[in-house]
């Protein structure tokens, strides 16, 4: 079984060479320390920057200087500062090439529900409905099963949905999914030791599972 | 050159009343207008809806204002930093209209330019799309949002000059730019202001004609929400 870390780890193989890349809150952030070497990526940062730097050296914090987790960071040679209209211009215009957000569920047809539980806890949507909704590379990273034990990977979501039919690719600790066009999870990869039996009680949707299925590999 | 210049906080917001809306830049508590949330504050003006991505935190920013229930509505992105709104927003107090971000930012952008409505996928299929006209481009779906109607936009800028325009800096710039543009009365604080003519043309983010109230500010915190850093390497 995958720690956050390693989702991360697993999800960075996934970025190319030349990416624009959006990373939301949560295990997402994690995949910036994991970028290949040798591979050039400018992250995108959705309040209004792209060439999102690491963490400032203590001391050197900048108020006017944050992500959109609201940390303080850096710029890096060649990065741009730019207004919101403008983020979510080339968000919608899909000039980001990938897009790394968390989800509470997510259905076998590509929907994602990940900003309300009604009646408990009412964050907003921030960025995501807009990310979702114009992103043409959405990778979810995800617990495959909640604290209750509950599959999170449904036929359907129960909660107030982000978007419809968007999402493409699926990294839990449990495995790598893809959901495919006509509907249904289907199971690329496994983390090491983790049976298909497992994934299969832990997937509350149609899981497919064809031929032989390879464990993870993270390097 | 026209002169915008106000003595203060206090002057530049003197004619918001009762059941105003207003439009306040920032991201989290970065780019807030400090100085005007105090004098509103102060002030005590009541059953404000107010539009801004985030609703500051308990005890600074927007959050101030929530505390002494100024606000009757609140049109946001995200408020998940706020304990006292969410406590409001679920017992029924405060009436919210949460939007997707980039929702909030283009119908600022859209009311600045003179466009009465954009298109956007963001929220097709959800709750956010309920009772809204659904029109269909090349085979996708977009939302009819409208242009915000703001009777004053407030936001907070690096430098200005008297003629009251505007150079914003790092990522304090986020939705201050669009909401000067798209408030009846836009009001701006500044940290330097300086003469008409100190700032060159060519590196002016948003120009005088959108800025009719101009201040130098005060007292900035500027308090960081997330303070995160990474180890000296020795």
């Amino acid at each position: 079984m995958f720690s956050k870390e390693e989702i991360a780890q697993r999800i960075a193989k996934e970025i190319k060479d030349g990416y624009y890349v959006n990373l939301g809150i949560g295990i997402p952030t994690l995949v910036a320390n994991y970028i290949p070497k040798g591979i050039n990526v400018v992250l995108q940062s959705e309040n209004g920057l792209l060439g999102m730097g690491p963490f400032p050296f203590e001391g050197e914090e900048d108020a006017d200087l944050i992500n959109a987790g609201k940390q303080t960071i850096t710029t890096l040679p060649g990065s741009s500062i730019f207004d919101s209209a403008m983020s979510f211009g080339m968000i919608r215009a899909q000039k980001v090439d990938l897009t790394i957000l968390g989800a509470m569920e997510v259905s076998e047809n590509g929907d994602i529900a990940n900003w309300k539980i009604p009646g408990k806890m009412v964050k907003g949507m921030g960025g995501a409905m807009d990310l979702v909704a114009s992103a043409k590379n959405i990778i979810v990273a995800m617990q495959h099963i909640n604290k209750a034990g509950e599959s999170k990977l449904l036929p359907k979501c129960t909660l107030p949905l982000t978007g419809v039919k968007c999402i493409k690719k699926i990294v839990t600790e449990l495995a790598v999914l893809d959901i495919l066009p006509e509907g249904g999870f289907k199971l690329l990869e496994r983390a090491p030791g983790v049976s298909i039996e497992f994934i299969q009680q832990s997937t509350a949707g149609r899981l497919v599972v064809e031929g032989e299925i390879p464990e993870m590999k993270l390097d | 050159m026209i002169n915008k210049v106000v003595s203060g906080a206090e002057e530049a917001i003197t004619d918001i009343s009762d059941g105003a809306t207003i439009m306040l830049g920032g991201f989290g508590l970065c780019g807030i207008p400090e100085n005007c949330i105090n004098a509103l504050v102060t002030k005590q003006v009541k059953n404000l809806t107010c539009i801004s991505n985030n609703a500051g935190v308990d005890d600074f920013g927007i959050g101030l204002m929530l505390k002494q229930r100024q606000v009757k509505k609140m049109i946001s992105s995200y408020v998940g930093e706020n304990a006292e709104f969410e406590r409001q927003l679920l017992s029924g107090e405060l009436e919210v209209d949460l939007i997707p971000q980039g929702t909030l930012a283009t119908r600022c952008l859209a009311a600045g330019y003179g466009m009465p409505a954009i298109f956007t996928p963001a929220g097709v299929g959800t709750e956010v799309a309920e009772g809204k006209e659904v029109r269909n481009f090349d085979g996708k779906d977009y939302l009819m949002e409208y242009a915000f109607d703001a009777d004053f936009a407030i936001v907070k800028a690096w430098k200005g000059d008297t003629a009251g325009n505007l150079i914003f800096r790092s990522t304090s710039r986020n939705f201050n730019p669009v909401m000067a543009m798209a408030g009846k009365i836009t009001i701006a604080e500044v940290e330097e202001l300086v003469e008409a003519g100190e700032l060159d043309p060519d590196y002016i983010h948003t120009p005088g004609i959108y800025v009719h109230r101009i201040f130098q500010g005060k007292d900035y915190e500027k308090r960081i929400e997330q303070r995160t850093v990474r180890k000296s390497e020795v």
